[in-house]
């Protein structure tokens, strides 16, 4: 697998899903500046988490229009696989490479905490290694992760198969109590129509190794190495 | 031209003494910027006037130490050619007066202390003390800097790893925010500031300087009073975004070998940057002020000088390598200007347009600036508070107060605020003994604690220095790591006050003692006074920031119970000490009484003790007891664990109940340990000459002591509730 992280302007999870990246695919990731306008023949993009802009204007706004974008969106309409974590699935909403839209979390602060997640659908390259209704456990780190889309959006979303991960409890219920941030239908990642690019809130790269707490996160790795060898 | 009248040198806060010496030192008359330049330089934050004499009699050296007391930042190394960079300061006044910006510009400002000498920033923390929680303003309070440090620290991706935070009344008009960074350097990698090269191009970069925040350190050495409000201006915005901009820059500058010297712009701005950058380097600086890159229009040098506008850096070039630190510059959209040249003067002199607005000796400025032996009276010492003359309650009832007590209550709501994991080494989050933070790409780790106990400061600031000490010490070792160093946040009253002077001085005395017995020196630090409102002081608060050192990542403890039905030990004497004890305060309403004091010599030993039982793998779970005694510290330990797992535990029949549950002895730990293990961990600790208890054992779902118990969930219910029901927030679920 050939994979690059853009790094743009106050990302800060470029690292993070650089060492996630290395340890599933045994190199390292190609890192791309945001003004750079090429890309060599990749099978993944990652759109890392972080403060691009300072998240100046609206979170991601600011990075849709950075040079590399228009390229990142090229590839992903040839197949390529794109996967925005964080402030990576803001700046893919505000592309439109995935539909809706991040706001403000239901209780207006910043949270960083573990949360436990539903695997919705396991047929995408991001999350065969997760068993279908799998409880995964990823932190989220965010003030804007309260997704939202238009009631026809979001229906012919949920009617594709779209919605890759929901919040639940522990045992796996998707109920409000468990919903971190006020997202519609407790919706934590989604991917486009043709499953090949994935914007998700949690950060399965913080995830990835037992000593810090945990290795849910390192199978949407090792899933995509595995599909894309 | 500005009159200088006594109105003027009192509005700049010089006494007529001062001003008796700057015209000696002139030669004449100043102008109004040479005096603003004076009046910061030699104001209490940037001059340590009354702290100075004291502050040398602190141990700053040890093998590992690389740079004490003086730069930025202390440094010590870790092997392996790496070393950790870390420094603890305060934005005390600022944050009282604009909550978020005050705390977000004071977690940048420790920030660049520390990138600028060439580490980049792997943890940040921060010790808060808020003022009385019924208290109109705490609440306001609380919010703003808890979002301030957070929207500061999530942005520029440095994760916020612990810290602590405390509520008195001593601190309703008069918050204290400490904050601290731990950065990484290559240790042949470090930068310093000072200058060399006459002739070298002397270069500002960053954000553009605007009219914020002139006078912040001048504010930050003067009390409060009803007029405080109106200061407001003096504070100063921050930029995170910049700040992630300018660690990104710095570091990639950094690994060129382009600077001669660098230092960034924190209080004073400018003026003190630049006045210590010649200083150190025994050189003068010709600077146009023309070039400096401005925010507004009109700006006087006055003005230019004495702004405190956040994510500006000053540094000396190589001679002919502008143009590559400006691509670099460039490529992260910073500004970039080169404002002047070093000379061999000895003199700042400043242009603005075309004209020499000021002319002055650097080292009569930064190394003769006043140094004051204030008179100080010694504390008078409290009396010892015998057991029998403190009332007992149920052990379960009184510990559940205590649990939900603001100081001990979760700081949940606090930490997660906070990202606390990005940069994907954070291997002990917050709500441990201290944080532990991996080396990035190595089995090593740092474990970071910030510790002081004000109400013992208060009662004895002898004891209380030493017991801040002793307890960062403790929380290190409690994770298995060894304590390397210490940053000291020393946070007093008005030191014109004898009594106040008399804090200071032996507070100073007890921290320099701990460090000495324990091999654990200071190498770096701040000092923060007039915290006083009204003429009411503070609590003494000389916040002590412990770094300490896991040479093996995986073996390190937690706080959590592991297994059911295991042996809980404990380590150190207790004797049962409740004067100036949470218990006292909390459950009998008493504020009084000498504190408990701290044995170095046993401490040293315990620390080795358990550090060694760690590093054996012979330890489940490590807490040490500190705030509400040995009960608080188990029950800490179950509320951890998964499926909160209770303790039974024995009590001492030499003991009265409350005191053996609730004393607050130094120099000691509670472990919990396999029944295989417990044998050899008892002789372990006899040879250590350490006092050794098997206390009771873990299992069941409560915590039961002296036949009487109380549910775990029910203890987690009300540490965790208080604190977002004191904000007003729900309770997240977990």
């Amino acid at each position: 697998m050939k994979a690059a992280v853009i790094v743009f302007p106050g990302s800060n999870c470029d690292r993070d899903v650089a060492v996630a990246l290395e340890a599933s695919m045994g190199a390292k990731p190609l890192m791309v500046w945001h003004r750079d306008t090429q890309l060599p023949d990749l099978d993944l993009i990652v759109v890392p988490g972080g403060f691009s802009y300072g998240d100046y204007l609206r979170c991601g706004a600011m990075a849709a229009h950075s040079p590399i974008m228009r390229e990142v969106k090229a590839k992903a309409d040839k197949g390529a696989r794109v996967l925005g974590i964080c402030n990576g699935f803001q700046i893919l909403t505000e592309t439109g490479l995935l539909p809706g839209v991040l706001m403000r979390n239901k209780n207006l602060k910043f949270i960083c905490r573990d949360v436990h997640l539903r695997v919705e659908r396991n047929t995408s390259d991001f999350c065969r290694g997760y068993a279908a209704g799998a409880v995964v456990r990823f932190p989220i780190a965010h003030a804007e992760g309260n997704y939202f889309a238009d009631a026809e959006t979001f229906k012919a979303l949920e009617g594709n198969g779209q919605v890759a991960f929901r919040y639940c409890t522990k045992q796996g219920e998707v109920v409000e109590a468990a919903n971190p941030n006020g997202s519609l239908a407790n919706v934590a990642g989604i991917t486009n129509a043709k499953h090949n690019v994935l914007g998700l809130m949690p950060h399965p790269e913080r995830l990835a190794e037992d000593l810090l707490g945990g290795s849910d996160g390192k199978a949407m790795f090792d899933s995509l190495v595995e599909a894309l060898r | 031209m500005t009159k200088i009248t006594p109105e003027l040198l009192a509005s700049h806060g010089i006494k007529a003494d001062e001003y008796k010496k700057i015209l000696e030192i002139m030669g004449r008359e100043p102008n109004h910027t040479e005096l603003g330049i004076f009046s910061v330089m030699w104001s209490e934050h940037c001059s340590y006037k009354s702290s100075k004499k004291w502050l040398k009699t602190l141990p700053t050296k040890a093998p590992w130490v690389i740079c004490g007391p003086g730069e930025n930042a202390g440094i010590i190394d870790i092997g392996d050619g790496q070393a950790i960079v870390f420094k603890m300061e305060s934005h005390n006044h600022p944050s009282f007066i604009e909550p978020y910006q005050g705390a977000a510009t004071g977690v940048g400002g420790i920030l660049r202390d520390v990138f600028t000498m060439g580490a980049r920033p792997i943890a940040n923390l921060n010790a808060l003390r808020f003022g009385d929680p019924s208290h109109p303003k705490t609440r306001h309070l609380v919010a703003g800097v808890v979002a301030g440090i957070g929207g500061y620290g999530n942005c520029v991706g440095v994760p916020t790893v612990g810290g602590e935070t405390n509520f008195h009344a001593s601190y309703n008009g008069n918050i204290l925010v400490n904050a601290m960074t731990v950065g990484l350097a290559d240790k042949d990698k470090i930068f310093y500031s000072a200058a060399a090269g006459i002739g070298n191009p002397v270069v500002y970069f960053g954000s553009k300087t605007g009219r914020d925040g002139i006078h912040g350190a001048t504010m930050a050495s003067a009390e409060f009073d009803e007029k405080s409000d109106e200061k407001r201006p003096t504070v100063q915005v921050g930029d995170p975004f910049t700040e992630k901009l300018l660690i990104e820059a710095c570091l990639e500058l950094m690994a060129t070998d382009a600077i001669v010297a660098i230092q960034d712009m924190g209080a004073a701005g400018l003026t003190s940057s630049s006045f210590e950058m010649a200083s150190k380097g025994g050189l003068g600086i010709e600077m146009d002020l023309d070039l400096v890159p401005m925010r507004e229009e009109g700006m006087t040098p006055y003005e230019i000088m004495l702004s405190e506008s956040q994510e500006r850096m000053l540094m000396v070039l190589k001679p002919g390598r502008e143009a590559q630190a400006k691509a670099i510059m460039d490529k992260w959209e910073l500004d970039f200007a080169v404002v002047g040249h070093l000379t061999d003067t000895g003199r700042m002199v400043l242009k603005r347009h075309g004209a020499v607005v000021a002319d002055l000796p650097i080292d009569p400025l930064a190394l003769a600036s006043p140094e004051y032996d204030r008179p100080w009276l010694p504390p008078v010492k409290p009396p010892v508070i015998a057991v029998e003359d403190v009332k007992a309650v149920c052990p379960a009832e009184a510990l559940k107060t205590l649990l939900a007590c603001p100081d001990l209550a979760s700081k949940r709501w606090i930490y997660e605020q906070y990202d606390h994991m990005v940069m994907g080494d954070t291997v002990q989050r917050p709500g441990g003994d201290a944080a532990v933070v991996r080396i990035h790409g190595t089995n090593k780790a740092v474990a970071i604690t910030t510790d002081v106990t004000p109400r013992y400061v208060l009662a004895d600031p002898y004891e209380g220095g030493r017991q801040a000490v002793a307890e960062a010490y403790r929380n290190l070792s409690a994770v298995g790591a060894l304590p390397m160093a210490i940053t000291d946040n020393l946070n007093f009253g008005n030191p014109e006050k004898p009594e106040i002077m008399g804090q200071i001085v032996e507070s100073i005395r007890g921290m320099g003692q701990a460090c000495r017995e324990l091999d654990f020196p200071v190498v770096s630090g701040n000092v923060s006074l007039y915290n006083e409102t009204q003429g009411t002081a503070i609590l003494p608060t000389p916040t002590v920031g412990g770094v300490g050192l896991l040479e093996d990542v995986t073996k390190s403890a937690t706080v959590a119970f592991k297994e059911d039905g295991s042996a809980i030990v404990l380590i150190g004497e207790t004797k049962g000490w409740l004067g100036a004890s949470l218990y006292l305060r909390e459950i009998c309403g008493r504020e009084e009484g000498a504190p408990p004091p701290v044995a170095l010599h046993r401490e040293r030993r315990a620390g080795e003790l358990v550090r060694q039982l760690i590093g054996d793998g012979q330890v489940l779970a490590c807490h040490d007891v500190s705030d509400g005694g040995l009960l608080v510290a188990v029950a800490e330990m179950a509320m951890a664990s998964n499926g909160h797992m209770g303790a039974l535990l024995d009590a001492p029949s030499t003991l009265p109940l409350h005191a053996w549950c609730f004393g607050e002895d130094q120099g000691r730990y509670v472990l919990e340990v396999r029944n295989d293990d417990l044998a050899s961990v008892l002789e372990e600790a006899l040879e250590h000459d350490t006092t050794v208890r098997v206390i009771g054992k873990t299992g069941g779902h409560v915590i039961s002591v002296g036949g009487r118990a109380v549910r775990v969930d029910e203890l987690v219910e009300a540490n965790e509730g208080w604190l977002p029901g004191f904000m007003g927030d729900e309770i997240a679920q977990h």
